[in-house]
């Protein structure tokens, strides 16, 4: 890790009507890091997500996500952020390649380019064996490798996976999460993680950000956290434990 | 622009592939086929005594034949064929859970919507410019008249004014799809559309005018100016769907002995007499200027259901979930 800041907010706050969906957030993540947000459902991970692609615009605070300010620039930030959404969806009658291939001209990634990209792709996330399948035909871990194939075609700097592993049986889970460390270590890309499945974020993530009811109530390495709320003298420790006192604190 | 073109060409690519299409343009083109053989076999018999006819290739889409005319069906039905294209473009994207991906990618959030369009438009385009060209061929073949210059000018005039009616059906249903987020309320508000302004509102134009400008039946000498009026108003109602601009541009402009769109007042039949016996056919240029209006009318409403349903697209929250 150089230290490098790649996503910043100052304040950052998004109010839907009355609800305010995320309550002035700051935030830093450096270059290389797995950065694990956790939060229960409807904390505002999802949609701090969608600010900081441009997808949503802030109700106020600022943003930064490789330099470039995603509500003012949102496709200079789109061309280096990949992003997974929840459950995301395929073209279904389409197969891995075409789809792939898809969505490289969206980038704007010329054919020649695109088609050794495609095929190294989907050797690494081991789709290469039924190039004529269906996408509509495969199955959950297929596809949600297939998505993180996308995500890498236009070799960004930056991956938002909301929720990667939902659904997925451990032997698929446990394939993604080490695709995930894999792309940190080897490629120094920052993988921005949201999830609630805690024992995985704690298996690969450098940090955690802890949010609740759009507040982030806790930043930092999971050790450090630890210590904070559990005391010094706890040998073993689960991320699970340290959510939970976070959870209550921010329930009462 | 390079996101322009990578939607366009899938979804030119998916419009050709996908089965609605497919039985849609079969469907219609075999009534279309039907309609030109019956049309061309009736139009020998009917022409058999008259010394000159003039524009006897363009009878081909005019003449009622036993039934009704080729173009008055295309006024009928044009309209399913943009509907079907146009009603689930961005809820089948929603609801697939395509959209937060396609809009995650480096390319401006119109270019979705302006993609899909384009590519709705050249389809309208290329299946009606061939579903012309089969019955021309075939039209050719039954009455052995082959087309003059005016001809072929009148008929490329007649497809874009019909690419532009059927591109207007798209864009409403487009509009929908942006509207609601179930693609069956979309389809529906789109059918519901059609049948209004096809069916509804030429036959409440009349009662309307009758409303506004009373007119009394009982008297042999009514007012000429409240007459006139009357008929004024029942016209601009009337035009309110766009099936009677596009008839009436296409009629005019496919029949060069029409000179006005208006229909005529109180005639009596030595002047119809005269009308049918003694005109001559108007020249193109006359009979465009008459269309004209149609025309950007036709043009403006397409464009204008477009703008809206741009407008809603962009202001729409795209939320995962």
């Amino acid at each position: 890790m150089n230290g490098q800041i790649v996503i910043e907010t100052q304040e950052l706050t998004k109010v839907y009507g009355e609800q305010v969906a995320v309550n002035h957030l700051n935030l830093k993540i450096n270059q290389g890091e797995v950065f694990g947000f956790l939060g229960p459902n409807g904390a505002g991970k999802t949609t701090t997500l969608l600010m900081l692609l441009g997808l949503s615009e802030p109700s106020s605070g600022k943003a930064w996500v490789c330099g470039f300010d995603p509500t003012r620039e949102p496709l200079k930030v789109k061309r280096v952020v990949g992003y997974l959404p929840e459950n995301v969806g395929f073209y279904e009658d389409m197969n891995a390649a075409q789809d792939l291939k898809y969505i490289s001209r969206l980038n704007g990634i010329p054919d020649e380019i695109s088609r050794r990209r495609i095929e190294e792709l989907l050797r690494a996330v081991d789709l290469q064996a039924e190039p004529k399948k269906r996408v509509g035909d495969y199955s959950r871990g297929m596809r949600q490798r297939l998505g993180i194939a996308e995500v890498l075609l236009k070799e960004p700097q930056v991956v938002f996976l909301d929720e990667p592993t939902l659904g997925l049986d451990p032997d698929g889970s446990n394939q993604i999460l080490e695709f995930i460390q894999s792309l940190s270590r080897d490629k120094k890309i920052t993988v921005f993680f949201c999830s609630h499945l805690l024992d995985q974020v704690q298996k690969v993530s450098h940090r955690v950000g802890i949010m609740i009811k759009g507040h982030l109530v806790a930043a930092g390495r999971i050790e450090d956290l630890a210590k904070e709320k559990l005391g010094l003298g706890q040998e073993r420790y689960t991320l699970e434990e340290i959510y939970m006192k976070y959870f209550k604190e921010g329930q009462s | 622009m390079k996101g322009i073109l990578a939607i366009y060409w899938k979804e030119l690519e998916d419009h050709f592939s996908s089965t609605r299409f497919i039985l849609l343009s079969t469907l219609i083109l075999m009534v279309s086929l039907v309609i030109a053989f019956m049309v061309g076999s009736g139009l020998r018999d009917e022409l058999k005594d008259v010394a000159k006819p003039t524009f006897v290739f363009l009878m081909l889409f005019t003449f009622p034949g036993k039934l009704f005319s080729l173009i008055s069906f295309i006024a009928f039905f044009g309209p399913l064929i943009g509907i079907v294209l146009g009603f689930d473009s961005i809820n089948r994207e929603r609801s697939d859970r395509t959209l937060s991906k396609l809009v995650s990618q480096p390319i401006y959030r119109d270019s979705i919507i302006n993609g899909k369009f384009l590519a709705g438009f050249v389809t309208i385009s290329i299946m009606f410019l061939a579903i012309v060209l089969l019955i021309s061929g075939l039209g050719l073949r039954l009455i052995g008249v082959v087309p003059g210059p005016e001809d072929v000018w009148r008929l490329a005039i007649y497809v874009l004014i019909s690419i532009f009616y059927i591109s207007f059906w798209l864009g409403i249903s487009s509009l929908f799809s942006v509207i609601f987020r179930s693609m069956a309320t979309s389809a529906l508000a789109a059918i519901a559309c059609w049948i209004i302004f096809s069916f509804a509102v030429p036959l409440v134009a009349s009662p309307l005018a009758d409303a506004i400008y009373p007119v009394d039946q009982s008297t042999t000498t009514p007012d000429p100016e409240l007459l006139v009026q009357h008929e004024q108003a029942r016209k601009a109602f009337s035009l309110l769907s766009p099936m009677t601009l596009y008839s009436e541009a296409t009629t005019t402009i496919l029949d060069p002995l029409r000179k006005t769109t208006q229909s005529l007042l109180l005639m009596g039949p030595m002047e119809r007499l005269s009308i049918s016996r003694f005109q001559n056919p108007l020249p193109l240029r006359e009979s465009l200027y008459i269309v004209f209006p149609h025309l950007i009318s036709l043009i403006a409403i397409t464009l204008l259901c477009f703008a809206i349903s741009y407008i809603f697209f962009m202001r729409q929250e795209v939320r995962s979930t």
